[in-house]
């Protein structure tokens, strides 16, 4: 058997041109009265990936899985469905399944009911329904409360019987909001594997919407990041940790340092730029930065280091600055360092040995510096 | 808890008195052997035996509870789909024409929807009588099941309907598997609402009955002007009765699922 991580690296249908996406956003707009909630949006989602929407709260994230499910009509553009166009099918009869943020539990039912409901409303056999709610209830741990009603479990447990109903009916396409939110950390990671694991066996297609980076960063194949109705950024996590295209992503994915400057120069592959009197950044171009005028460099604190000995060329991609705090966090610590110029830079080391020799501590001054492709450069 | 002070005490019972000592004093005057109604002269239930003989008397409740269960169960369909298209479709043309109208009758003088009920009957050319009234009291009573069961409908969580229709049940089967289960029990409090307003209902009444079709109330109030007698001290009794235990069972009901309701809750997290 292959490894999922094996069949995970091959999957890539975005990259091809010759690859036809199952789901297709067009030019989507929703506007409730004058607040537009989506904005001009359009997006491709193809079959058996696992797409995250990543992005702050009240972007718009739940008003586009609702328009895939039918509950939203689009204001205007196109959403389409393995080719079909979905504006004249109503949500009962879109291939589509959608675990609510609310969880949405028939709260006179049963929790098995509640996870046979799609079942019954198939017309599925009873003893076969009996064997896939069984099935569902192993799968999130909650043999033991096939009978209880919902509002006999907890928060957590309410979450799971959310998510085994709306997987009961195995749909092609399965929209999951927020759907690990109210777990614990340890279920929350182990329900994240088997997610994927149950994601690749069925060969669906998963739309989640998460808060969470690192849930989003660990589970799909690629990322939209929203704002304020719009997509900034669709990738594979790598990419939109690595090479984020917009000062927004960068700063919502994980931690970043930001230096401002001006384009000097922007030859041989290179850009320069200007940040303060002792700082010149000479970072490798890339897509997204322009090749004059204002300018920001982003760079993530691991890829900075920290010395007590001056580098070999100072002034560029190396300034100097005092240790300002320092947060240990058991497998790294993070140095906050203070530049002359009031700025603050991050960096983090790893704590690889138990003991430091000598380690750097406050109020020192060091030197912090960079590679040239450690970093990207973007729009201001 | 506080002990109650002398002076809250006091306002209750005063408060009491002033609500139960009438029919108190109804209740133990039913029993009286006299046939004065202010003279005790010891216990009796003759009264209720003359009740059950009394023809009257028992047509007239025949029909009260006849129209009362009819227009009781037509108001609470009616009631019911009103709040329905009140709160589910909530931009369609003339909505707020038509809520100002379903509501109407919760404030106009009972007077005013008799006479104006009779003029339609006479225009119309109706025999009044058994259905008339009953027409009558749908309309009555309509807009208080609409008023029970809209505001069930305003506090219930709409996702879950989505789910439903997620799940792929249309949207009758949704109605009847998910909405009607969740409001039941504020369509069975319009019910009961209904059904008392149409069972105490004399104004209306008055106006659109006909010959052959008198209701208990209309019946008491035209045999207490002639004189207040034991017979009708025992009739009241008997409606007293009947709507207590109704009350009675319909908050035992409710309480016995609040407290098991939070047991279940408190054996969800203590896990
Ligand atoms: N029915 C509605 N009427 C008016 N405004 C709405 C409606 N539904 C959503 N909105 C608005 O649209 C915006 C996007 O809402 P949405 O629920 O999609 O956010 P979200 O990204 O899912 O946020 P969260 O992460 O908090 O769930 C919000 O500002 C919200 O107030
Ligand atoms: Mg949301």
């Amino acid at each position: 058997m292959k490894s999922l991580g094996s069949i995970r690296r091959s999957f890539a249908p975005w990259n091809d041109s010759s690859a036809k996406p199952y789901i297709s956003f067009k030019n989507v707009t929703k506007r409730f009265g004058d607040f537009t909630a989506v904005d001009d949006l359009s997006l491709d989602i193809y079959n058996r990936e696992f797409f995250a929407l990543l992005g702050a709260s009240g972007c718009g994230k739940s008003t586009l899985l609702r328009m895939l499910a039918g509950f939203e009509t689009p204001t205007s553009g196109q959403i389409i469905l393995d080719g079909q166009d979905l504006s004249q099918t109503p949500p009962y009869r879109r291939p589509v399944n959608m675990m609510f943020q609310s969880y949405a539990l028939f709260p006179h039912m049963t929790v098995e009911k509640n996870i046979g409901f799609g079942l019954k409303q198939d017309g599925m056999p009873k003893d076969q329904i009996a064997y896939r709610v069984a099935q569902m209830l192993k799968l999130v741990k909650l043999e033991k409360f096939a009978s209880r009603k919902p509002h006999q479990l907890s928060g957590g447990q309410r979450q799971r019987v959310a998510l085994a109903r709306s997987l009961a009916k195995q749909p092609k396409v399965l929209l999951l909001d927020e759907p690990l939110g109210a777990l614990d950390k340890k279920l929350r990671e182990e329900t994240q594997f088997e997610l994927m694991d149950l994601q690749q066996d069925l060969g669906l297609t998963f739309v989640v919407v998460t808060h969470d980076q690192e849930e989003a960063m660990t589970m799909a194949d690629r990322i939209a990041v929203m704002s304020a109705g719009k997509v900034v950024q669709v990738a594979t996590p790598a990419e939109i940790y690595e090479a984020p295209n917009s000062r927004f992503v960068a700063d919502f994915i994980g931690d970043v340092n930001i230096f401002d400057g001006n384009v000097v120069s922007s030859e041989g592959g290179k850009t320069q730029i200007a940040v303060s009197e002792d700082l010149t950044i000479v970072a490798e171009q890339n897509g997204s930065g322009p090749a004059s005028g204002a300018a920001a460099f982003a760079i993530r604190p691991e890829k900075v280091r920290i010395a007590r000995e001056a580098p070999a060329n100072p002034g560029f991609n190396a300034v100097k600055g005092e240790i300002w705090d320092i947060g240990y966090l058991g497998d790294m610590t993070i140095y906050i360092v203070k530049l002359a110029s009031g700025q603050t830079v991050r960096a983090s080391r790893l704590n690889a040995s138990r003991e430091l020799e000598n380690p750097i501590g406050y109020d020192e001054e060091v030197w912090v510096s960079f590679d040239d492709n450690a970093g990207v450069v973007l729009k201001d | 808890m506080n002990r109650m002070s002398r002076f809250n005490v006091t306002a209750i019972a005063l408060g009491f008195a002033f609500l139960y000592l009438p029919i108190l004093l109804l209740i133990i005057y039913s029993f009286n052997e006299s046939k004065l109604v202010t003279v005790w002269a010891g216990f009796s239930t003759k009264w209720y035996r003359e009740v059950w003989n009394n023809q009257g008397l028992m047509d007239a409740a025949w029909v009260t509870i006849r129209v009362g269960l009819l227009a009781a169960t037509v108001a609470t369909v009616l009631g019911t789909l009103a709040a329905l298209a009140l709160t589910r479709f909530t931009k369609f043309r003339g909505r707020t024409l038509f809520s100002g109208m379903v509501y109407a009758p919760l404030v106009m003088p009972d007077v005013i929807i008799g006479l104006s009920l009779l003029l339609l009957f006479v225009a119309a050319g109706f025999d009044r009588g058994f259905w008339t009234i009953t027409m009558a009291h749908i309309t009555l009573t309509m807009c208080f099941v609409t008023v029970v069961v809209q505001s069930r409908l305003l506090s219930m969580d709409r996702s879950i309907e989505e789910a439903a229709m997620d799940l792929g049940a249309t949207p009758l089967k949704t109605f009847l598997q998910v909405t009607l289960p969740v409001i039941a029990p504020a369509v069975v409090s319009g019910w009961m609402l209904a059904f008392t307003l149409s069972l105490d209902d004399l104004v209306i009444a008055n106006f659109t009955s006909g010959p052959g079709a008198t209701t208990l109330p209309m019946k008491i109030y035209s045999q207490v002007r002639l004189g207040v007698t034991p017979e009708i001290n025992a009739v009241s009794t008997i409606l007293v009765a009947i709507v207590a235990t109704g009350v009675i069972i319909a908050s035992v009901l409710t309480k016995r699922r609040e407290v098991q309701r939070r047991r279940d809750e408190q054996a969800a997290f203590a896990q």
